[in-house]
């Protein structure tokens, strides 16, 4: 029972990694006003890029960095057009997600053709801090990423959202953006750096997926996993510490449903029940958290200098 | 003295010329055939060659014209479906999931419904189908209408869970006893759409879908229901002020929406599958939301590209046949054209003047 649980934690860890990676860039992207429904594409060409590039020069962290880039480029394309253009958000997120999402497809059939064993790397280690150490050897066997996520890019995001001027300005920027102009703050450059910064989390965690997870590239790689992340950020409320806290209930719900899947019990329901039990928890978690849910106030509306 | 003249340009905020926005879609095209271009040299064909393929040699024979059709016509549904949403702002991206709930319901009132004759059973289905839809759009309806949870992400997700519930049922209870695939039983054959044209594999969906257009259009442009619908769109605050039920308008517009995506599915399963499977859509769901946007919200403009994206699926399967280009041109061809589209229809608003000044020297 004490394994079970210790190892339910550990994957809990792990699964919510690429969720809060994700999850991360979106609110720093939606705190300065732009919703970017490319997130799914977003991931899923990180994953993509990842892999292809490490695949090709045998260095990991060239493909994880190849993958960022390629996140910070979807975000400026994403800035351009909600930006620069000012055109629907809903409409220009989902394209870009299209586009993505085909272009890999595209370019992952040419490179590897329509083989029916997908190819596969050697993925990036896990560290263990205290190996040997009863409990904590168990829960702390995890992926770097998986520290950088939550020891370092939380309290980070937390500092840089409240405690600078760059923190600062996004708000000011998804609050009243007129204000904002009018007190001197660049408005379009800020929304561009948030795109760009968040555009590359959001790869990163595709990357995770593909170099770290699973150490292969598949049509199924993210399977959603960007919608759940852009849930997570209503659902805390675009707080860092809150959307954490998001990722771990998620991850955890997904946690037990491969533990259950794994311990093979014959149970009266398909396995698909405990699949699909993460996404509905995150759906219920939304109505009680999104009911008092504070949106950005300039959320979906591009800014106009008249 | 010399009257010297100098040329300006000056940009103008009004309406641009007429000439522009008849050639606007024309010039959409080019571009998104001018980027897409990049991927033809990439996947090691002549571009030309392959445009032909792409765009000229579905249309240049019977039977692949017809399989156009055939093609555009679930894009069609689900084109419609998104822009009944769309129109009155409820930004229902769950089409996806809809459809396949049309489709569940097709697969199994299709093997119920045996007994019946065609002209009963088929109509049955197709309101079996449009209720299954309606019926898992109605959550997050709801909760949006009630506690104004965001649609976009409940939406999103519940397309996750249904194709959970999809895999449940094709890898449970229906899996076919006989060979074992995950396929649902094969439904009744009275229960198979007719053919509308012999020998080719276009069916009644595509009279359905037709109707389907023809229906929007009325309702958009002709009734009191369209106008709300409009109304509710354009500003739910002035809306309301102006007396019109918002809550019940929204409901309703994302009932339909997801009633007529779930027709998608029950099409797609009764004309062309006659079974359930996984892969009954490769995204027309969320094809419908380019198409409704590239319709401009429009049934005829819906009905246009629909049609011309059925073109592209149909050219990007003899493409990839042909010469090997990855199928997986036709869905970065229509994302392209949907954001080359998103960045020049902005011009539209603007008209560039040049204007001749003549200043003394």
């Amino acid at each position: 029972m004490e394994t079970f649980v210790l190892n339910l934690l550990a994957a809990t860890l792990r699964v919510a990694t690429p969720l809060l990676l994700a999850a991360l860039g979106e609110m720093l992207i939606e705190r300065s006003g732009v919703l970017n429904l490319g997130i799914e594409g977003t991931m899923f060409f990180g994953a993509f890029v990842g892999f292809v590039v490490a695949d090709h020069t045998g260095s990991l962290w060239l493909g994880f960095w190849a993958a960022v880039l390629s996140g910070v480029a979807a975000g400026v394309l994403m800035a351009f057009f909600s930006v620069s253009l000012g055109v629907n958000q809903h409409v220009s997120g989902l394209g870009i997600t299209l586009l993505l999402g085909g272009m890999a497809l595209f370019a992952f059939r040419l490179l590897y053709g329509g083989r029916s064993v997908p190819p596969s790397i050697e993925p990036f280690p896990q560290l263990s801090l205290f190996e040997g150490v009863p409990v904590l050897g168990v829960l702390f066997r995890q992926y770097l990423f998986t520290y950088i996520a939550f020891l370092v890019l939380v309290p980070l995001a937390w500092w840089l959202m409240y405690h600078t001027s760059f923190g600062l300005n996004v708000r000011a920027v998804g609050e009243n953006p007129e204000a904002a102009d009018a007190a001197g703050v660049d408005v379009f450059r800020i929304r561009y750096i948030a795109l760009a910064i968040g555009g590359g989390l959001i790869a990163a965690g595709g990357a995770f997926l593909s170099l770290a997870q699973l150490g292969s590239f598949t049509h199924g790689v993210v399977s959603g996993r960007g919608w759940v992340a852009l849930a997570l950020v209503i659902f805390g409320n675009w707080d860092p510490l809150r959307v954490m806290v998001g990722s771990l209930i998620f991850g955890g719900t997904f946690a037990l449903q491969l533990r259950l899947q794994a311990m093979g019990l014959n149970l009266p329901v398909p396995y698909e029940t405990f699949l699909a039990l993460p996404y509905l928890v995150t759906i219920a978690a939304l109505i009680i958290a999104g009911r008092n849910a504070t949106y950005p106030a300039a959320l979906l509306k591009p800014y106009k200098r008249e | 003295m010399l009257a010297q003249r100098r040329l300006r340009l000056r940009i103008e905020k009004t309406g641009a010329p007429f000439w522009f926005r008849s050639l606007l879609p024309v010039l959409i095209l080019i571009l998104t055939f001018v980027i897409t271009a990049i991927f033809v040299l990439w996947g090691k064909a002549n571009p030309l060659q392959a445009y032909y393929y792409f765009l000229i040699a579905p249309l240049s024979s019977r039977v692949s014209a017809l399989e156009v059709l055939v093609k555009s016509t679930p894009l069609l549904l689900t084109g419609v479906a998104v822009t009944f949403a769309f129109v009155a702002g409820y930004w229902n991206i769950g089409a996806e999931g809809q459809l396949y709930a049309g489709a569940i319901a097709a697969a199994w009132l299709g093997t119920v419904l045996g007994g019946l004759p065609s002209v009963l059973a088929i109509p049955l289905m197709l309101l079996g189908g449009f209720v299954a839809g309606a019926l898992w759009a109605l959550p997050p309806a709801w909760l949006r209408v009630r506690w104004s949870v965001d649609e976009v992400v409940t939406t999103l997700l519940l397309n996750s869970v249904m194709l959970f519930i999809v895999s449940a049922l094709l890898n449970g209870p229906w899996r076919d006893p006989v060979s074992g695939w995950p396929q649902s039983p094969e439904i009744a054959a009275s229960t198979m759409l007719p053919k509308i044209v012999p020998r080719s594999r276009l069916h009644l969906g595509f009279v359905v879908a037709v109707l389907a257009v023809v229906v929007l259009w009325f309702v958009l442009s002709r009734t009191a229901f369209g106008l709300k619908l409009r109304a509710v769109g354009l500003g739910r605050n002035a809306a309301r002020f102006m007396g019109v039920p918002v809550e019940r308008t929204v409901l309703t517009a994302a009932l339909i929406s997801g009633g007529v995506a779930g027709l998608a599915g029950t099409v797609e399963v009764a004309g062309i599958h006659f079974h359930l499977i996984e892969a009954i859509s490769p995204g027309y769901g969320y094809t419908g939301i380019i198409i409704a946007t590239l319709g401009a919200l429009n049934a005829w403009g819906v009905a246009v590209s629909a049609l011309f994206f059925g073109l592209i699926d149909t050219g990007a399967q003899t493409l990839s046949r042909a010469m090997g280009v990855p199928v997986y041109l036709g869905e970065v061809t229509q994302a392209t054209m949907l954001l080359v589209a998103l960045a020049l229809i902005p011009l539209q608003r603007y008209r560039i003047r040049l204007l001749s000044e003549s200043s003394e020297v």
